[in-house]
């Protein structure tokens, strides 16, 4: 069955729809690892944890931050719901070093105030975001 | 009749207001182009993530989960979308009436999230308990704003002080018609989504577990319906004002005419009267 060989992928933002086409895979990062989706993949729902984000379309490959949100995926379509997500052309690679090094500082410091979740989080997300540019 | 100055007094002073009205309704025609792209923009995010709702919640089948099962508490959480200011003809009554004619809904019953001063400001005038003014995200709604708003009910409804979370809202139809919506956001109505759901056969599988998943997607559940219906409100709001003007410009316009009208015949009488009585006069004197 050559046309199921590809499927349909929509990424939605709650500003703008971020991404629709056909594509041949896609990976990104879940709560529970990596995975890689394929056409015809069982109902499955995921959690989003911060990644990159590889859409493997027939001729090329694309990639983006994704930072935040969840994943219905069915046999032949993939949606993902993302509250964050970026293009690389899109990240400000001095601030994302400046939010690396701030995020570290907190966590070294340790002080008794410091939000260890919250800074985790902007920790992992700075990093997303440099190796996106990479 | 009214005497000719009082007339053209009259005639300046709507003519004067028309000004008014003709400028808010420019300027709320382009906000609510703005506003109505911005809608349309949040509006696929908040559609597919209703359906994904929908479609997943249709596959789970029967679950005991907190967030789809009523909590014991009698308090009921409002969410009350206004606008900060009013000139926009019934926009801010019908929401309110919205919340004050629901049937079964008792006074001391409700806690009023409200979003917008004239929501609240009525609300609060009829009794109602306020438990939050978050009127300044009205202006320009992020999603940052609604995720706090929606994280802070949870954890009150996850606490089990409220049993209920609803959100009263202007769906933003079209440019002329917007409809005044109440949403109960939580628990969740599952048996309604079970009946909509299509291919409902196939079972759905969760990563990590079912209860998880649905403990992390139903709080994004809740704040991309909160944050779709800010965005349809304000486009809403902008709405409702634009009519509101224009029928306001064009009543002014009417009068105007009438006065005008008026104004003449005034005029016309007195130049009739004045030669009649000179006539009188000179007749008098011969």
């Amino acid at each position: 069955m050559a046309e199921d060989r590809n499927f349909i992928l929509r990424i939605i933002a709650p500003d703008r729809v971020f991404y629709e086409g056909k594509i041949d895979m896609v990976e990104f990062n879940t709560t529970e690892g990596e995975i890689g989706v394929l056409p015809g993949h069982i109902p499955l729902t995921v959690i989003i944890s911060p990644g990159i984000l590889n859409i493997h379309e027939t001729d090329k490959e694309k990639q983006a931050a994704l930072h935040a949100g969840f994943a219905e995926i069915l046999p032949h379509q993939v949606t993902i719901l993302a509250e964050i997500i970026e293009w690389p052309e899109e990240i400000d690679e001095k601030r994302a070093e400046a939010a690396l090094q701030r995020a570290q500082e907190r966590l070294n410091t340790r002080a008794p105030e410091t939000d260890v979740l919250r800074a985790e989080a902007s920790l992992k997300r700075a990093l997303t975001r440099i190796e996106a540019l990479k | 009749m009214a005497s000719m100055r009082d007339i053209k007094r009259r005639k300046g002073s709507i003519q004067s207001t028309q000004q008014i009205t003709k400028a808010m309704k420019l300027v709320s025609t382009v906000k609510l182009q703005h506003a109505r792209a911005e809608a349309e923009r949040s509006k696929t995010y908040f559609d597919c993530m209703y359906e994904t709702v929908n479609n997943i919640l249709s596959r789970v089948g029967d679950m005991d989960h907190k967030y789809l099962v009523k909590g014991n508490a009698i308090k009921k959480a409002v969410i009350v979308i206004t606008s900060n200011r009013g000139l926009a003809g019934g926009y801010n009554s019908n929401i309110v009436k919205l919340v004050t004619r629901h049937e079964g809904w008792k006074k001391e019953e409700l806690q009023i999230y409200a979003v917008g001063n004239k929501g609240r400001e009525s609300l609060a005038r009829s009794g109602y308990e306020i438990s939050e003014d978050l009127s300044h995200i009205v202006e320009e709604p992020t999603f940052a704003d609604a995720m706090q708003l929606s994280e802070r009910l949870l954890e009150l409804y996850a606490a089990g002080k409220i049993g209920e979370i609803y959100l009263a809202y202007t769906s933003f139809k079209n440019t002329v018609s917007h409809e005044p919506t109440m949403l109960r956001l939580l628990p969740v109505d599952h048996e309604h989504h079970a009946s909509r759901g299509n291919g409902g056969n196939t079972l759905m599988n969760f990563e990590p577990n079912d209860e998880q998943a649905l403990d992390m997607i139903i709080p994004k559940y809740v704040t991309s319906l909160i944050y779709g219906a800010l965005k349809e409100s304000i486009a809403s709001e902008n709405g409702a004002r634009m009519q509101a003007m224009d029928n306001a410009t064009s009543n002014a316009e009417e009068m105007i005419s009438d006065l005008t009208l008026k104004y003449n015949r005034a005029r016309q009488g007195s130049i009739t009267q004045e030669l009649t009585e000179i006539i009188a006069g000179a007749e008098a004197i011969s």
